[in-house]
């Protein structure tokens, strides 16, 4: 694999190089700082008091015994908090589109619309006192009817989330061809599945935390969030309160996948709180509080035809979506299944694509962005059916892809749903693919592993996605509707010492970027990455940014830093043409110095131009502003598009159903490699996160709307022992979107995987009759999935 | 608090400590909160995801399982006292060069509880890797280069370039 950076003009390129990480030493000693590891003077305690009701009026809340206890400062219910500015806010707001959005506020006001909804909080100063005074604070409850089943919450006299919007529809939403029946109808074959993709939980291991201090008229915010600047945004507008008197601030955040992407009501509230005591407030959310009600991720289900001809082109794709919202739009709820419909194309040249959705309220937690968003639904959808359709042709399932494949000769290439993608070579990851696995030697292995009570199965997945959120034009309110423009910000200063300080408005839980962004500005400065220093998380310290998600660090975020990086080189090499009697254009970075082509000897150390342009700006040329600093506000074209060929063989035991994944291979494509180890480790971790889903995640509740996967005891994320070493290699297509030629990585690998392990099982569970079922892939499920054929057949 | 604190005495990262704690402490708030150790943490309710692991007279423990006066009279090493930056433990350099963390957040608790493997068995296979580690949960990596780094440092240690 090529891992040569492409700037010649550099030498000792860092990027392309598996660098380790800049941000390990203070994570691998204890010395990182999350948001509970912050303390403050005078802090409190905050405990929230929650519902045991999945639907319910409160009648009566008495707080006198929990106010009675020693050491307990405050209890608060939603009726305290009249002043606020508004209920807690849903991004969305298409124009032409009805969308039905109930009040979600931070304390319940009269009713509670789902098991964990928040009734009160507790002010403690001790942690341990702050949970006792929450259990003595007592709500009477009248149960009301809950919704539940999304698929006959439309019908007349299912009982109603919100009575009060008289139907529990959220939104309907279409995207795509107009004429999807009529080619449906002239389509030689069809296949039609129902298809479910079940609730997840993002669970990070670091749960939620928040530490506000209101002080003389100003707020500290200390979140794990993704979002600072999102949630300064909305703190300001929902207090009252001018922006600039906040400072919200991101420390270490151990881990989002989404779950960190939102504006909580827990963060309102320990802000609110702390306005009203002058005192700093904490909050840490317990893991049962993290699976109650932090917002969870997929829980769609969709009915998908695909059309074709009987040699296997496929002529036509609808897929008839509905979306569970929970019980409360949050940041971007109604916005999830949409942003599947942009990739419904799939690898594939359809002629005609349609996605219809309609958004329903239940009496469950509302889901929102978990790891992909939308789009590992869409690809579990395509790539589930496509070997339907190839079971129902008779085909080998990779001839009907490569048949369906759009060529990489036509990108960029615009699909049936109006959406351009970037560059691809889809046959180019198969066929890298085929070279780690055969799958004719897994089709030789079944017979042998069938007599000792194994069914082998092999599933593929070949899958595109959408991604580097976003272009304004296409995603904000003249277009999709989200209200607000989604670029990114960057500055870049070099300091009198001619070290590199680089701020992003970017917010990564995890990732790395600390070291890749570091590797993108080295190079084009011609210094050591370790002498990078990147600023993030902070709105205190740069300028406005937009946060971490959608896989936009580096194709939204990174690409900003290298523009202000651009911008300062570009400064430089006037300083040094000037000093030096040269011209900018002649000006090279070689050996950590900025040289004039053909004459080495004729050459500055960035340490001497910083020097230069802070303590003796008189020698700057004529009109140039003094110091080494520049922005950047950069907002993309386009979206970019990762892709990629997956493969997973698994192993079931007859006897029992409990399924295994013993090889995964993974080929993925995210253009020129920034730093090769980081990208494999976000492959690995978006897999594992897909086999979680597929074998062993599911978010349950019973059909009285309680929650019966509280805990890590109930929710069962992998282990080590449940998961294989993942085989990862990469094709390269650069993205002409941005000037490194970049696309994202982090959810790629959840995005591919789920259907190549559901593909897998249900190629294991031939032999048995069975020839199609639903996530998740639990033991008992597959058990009864393989005596439901056998019953059949007998 | 007040009336129900009980005297604990311990030795933690080879330092002898005397505190007073609400008889229903827990080591990990012990660690955390009176000693100030915040790099050993809190990931579940129910031990299950083993962020609080460090380790109790030589053996892993998660930390939020036991009430700190149980660890009365004990030695405790948590992350901080396994090595610090410039004098690492072999584990710790391994995870940094093979890559074993992400978001770090599970990360002290694994590398306590794969020091702990590593002192029963020096030369694990891939599979005792992966079930020893079965008690620690980690979202971010997938386990693959958590397993390489253990495999790393197993061998680092066994051929002594590591102290």
């Amino acid at each position: 694999m090529s891992t040569v950076a492409k700037d010649d003009r550099t030498q000792k390129a860092s990027v392309g190089t598996s660098l380790r990480r800049k941000e390990d030493p203070r994570l691998i000693t204890g010395r990182a700082t999350y948001v509970d590891d912050l303390d403050a003077h005078g802090l409190l305690h905050a405990a929230i008091v929650r519902s045991p009701e999945a639907h319910a009026k409160i009648v009566s809340i008495d707080t006198s015994a929990a106010l009675e206890r020693d050491d307990v400062v405050a209890v608060y219910t939603g009726a305290d908090m009249a002043d606020l500015g508004g209920p807690l806010p849903c991004a969305w707001a298409p124009e032409g589109i009805e969308v039905n959005n109930p009040p979600h506020w931070p304390l319940a006001k009269g009713t509670v619309k789902h098991v964990g909804d928040p009734v009160a909080i507790v002010l403690c100063e001790d942690r341990y006192t702050a949970v006792d005074a929450a259990e003595d604070v007592f709500v009477e409850y009248e149960p009301l009817p809950v919704c539940m089943d999304i698929e006959t919450a439309l019908d007349e006299g299912a009982p109603l989330a919100h009575p009060e919007l008289g139907t529990n529809k959220s939104h309907d939403w279409g995207l795509g061809g107009e004429d999807i029946e009529e080619a449906l109808a002239n389509s030689e074959v069809v296949v039609e599945r129902r298809i479910v993709n079940h609730r997840i939980s993002g669970a990070p291991i670091e749960p939620r935390g928040v530490l506000a201090d209101y002080r003389a008229g100003s707020l500290t915010l200390h979140s794990s969030t993704q979002v600072p600047h999102f949630v300064r945004l909305f703190t300001a507008l929902l207090l009252g309160m001018s922006e600039e008197r906040i400072r919200v601030i991101a420390p270490e955040v151990g881990g989002g996948f989404g779950a960190k992407l939102q504006m909580t009501g827990e963060e309102l509230l320990c802000a609110w709180v702390s306005k009203q005591l002058a005192r700093p407030v904490k909050w840490i959310e317990t893991r049962s509080e993290h699976m109650a009600v932090c917002h969870h991720g997929r829980d769609q289900i969709a009915t998908v035809r695909m059309g074709a001809t009987r040699d296997g082109k496929i002529t036509a794709l609808h897929a008839r979506i509905i979306g569970d919202m929970g019980a409360y739009l949050m940041l971007l709820t109604p916005t999830i299944p949409a942003l599947g419909a942009f990739v419904m194309n799939g690898v594939y040249d359809i002629p005609v694509v349609r996605t219809d959705i309609t958004g329903v309220f239940t009496n469950r937690c509302a889901t929102d962005a978990i790891r992909g968003a939308g789009r590992p639904e869409a690809t579990h959808m395509i790539e589930v059916t496509i070997d339907q359709l190839a079971a129902e042709l008779g085909m080998d399932r990779l001839e009907l892809r490569r048949k369906n494949f759009i060529p990489k000769e036509n990108f960029p290439a615009e699909t049936a749903v109006g959406i351009v993608y970037d560059s691809g070579d889809y046959a180019g990851a198969l066929d890298k693919l085929l070279e780690h696995i055969d799958p004719a030697q897994v089709e030789a292995e079944k017979a042998a592993l069938r007599e000792k009570g194994i069914l082998r199965g092999i599933g593929f997945s070949t899958y595109t996605e959408i991604c580097g959120l976003a272009p304004s034009r296409i995603t904000g309110p003249a277009g999709f509707g989200l209200q607000t423009g989604l670029w990114e910000s960057a500055i870049v200063r070099v300091t009198v010492t001619g070290a590199v300080t680089v701020y992003t408005g970017t917010s990564p839980p995890g990732q790395g970027h600390e070291t890749t962004m570091a590797q993108i500005v080295a190079d084009k400065l011609g210094v050591d990455p370790q002498n990078v220093e990147i600023l993030h998380g902070d709105t205190g310290t740069g300028a406005m940014g937009l946060g971490t998600y959608g896989s936009r660090s580096t194709a939204v975020g990174t690409e900003s830093i290298a523009r202000a990086t651009d911008k300062v080189v570009r400064k430089i090499r006037e300083i040094v043409a000037h000093t030096l009697e040269a011209s900018p254009d002649d000006i090279d970075v070689m050996d950590g110095k900025f040289v004039v082509r053909g004459s080495p000897d004729k050459a500055m150390a960035l340490a001497d131009v910083a020097g230069m342009a802070h303590v003796r700006p008189e020698l700057l040329p004529e009109g140039m502003e003094p110091a080494l600093e520049e922005t950047s506000f950069y907002d993309p074209q386009n979206f970019v598009f990762p892709f990629g060929a997956h493969a997973c063989v698994i192993d079931i035991e007859e006897a029992t159903g409990k399924a295994k994944v013993v090889r995964y291979v993974a080929v993925d494509d995210c253009g020129p490699a920034i730093n090769p180890m980081l990208i494999d480790g976000q492959v690995h971790g978006g897999i594992a996160q897909a086999i979680g889903q597929a074998l062993y995640e599911h978010v349950a509740y019973d059909e009285d709307g309680q929650l019966v996967t509280g805990t890590f005891v109930d929710y069962a994320l992998p282990t080590a022992a449940e998961l294989p070493m993942f085989e990862t290699d990469r094709t390269e297509t650069p993205s002409p979107v941005n000037t490194l030629g970049v696309k994202g990585i982090g959810e790629a690998g959840t995005i591919a995987a789920t259907p190549a392990v559901l593909n897998a099982v249900i190629d294991a569970l031939r032999p048995t009759g069975v020839t199609f079922m639903d996530m998740p892939l639990f033991p008992e499920a597959i058990w009864r999935a393989m005596t439901d054929a056998k019953g059949g057949a007998a | 608090m007040g009336d129900s604190t009980v005297p604990v005495e311990l030795t933690v990262n080879g330092q002898r400590r005397s505190v007073e704690v609400e008889a229903r402490t827990l080591l990990v708030h012990l660690l955390r909160d009176e000693l100030g150790l915040t790099g050993t943490h809190v990931g579940c309710d129910t031990g299950n995801c083993g962020a609080c692991t460090v380790h109790v007279d030589g053996e892993s423990c998660k930390s939020c399982t036991v009430l700190a006066v149980q660890a009365s009279g004990t030695e405790v090493v948590t992350i901080e006292g396994l090595g610090q930056e410039g004098n690492l433990h072999p584990l710790q350099e391994a995870f940094w060069n093979n890559h074993g963390l992400q978001c770090g957040y599970c990360t002290p608790g694994m590398i306590m509880a794969a020091a702990d493997l590593l002192e029963r068995n020096a030369s694990p296979t891939e599979e005792e890797i992966r079930t020893g580690l079965e008690g620690n949960l980690c979202r971010c990596t997938g386990y693959h280069n958590i397993v390489k780094s253990v495999a790393d440092a197993a061998e680092k240690m066994r051929d002594g370039v590591s102290a």
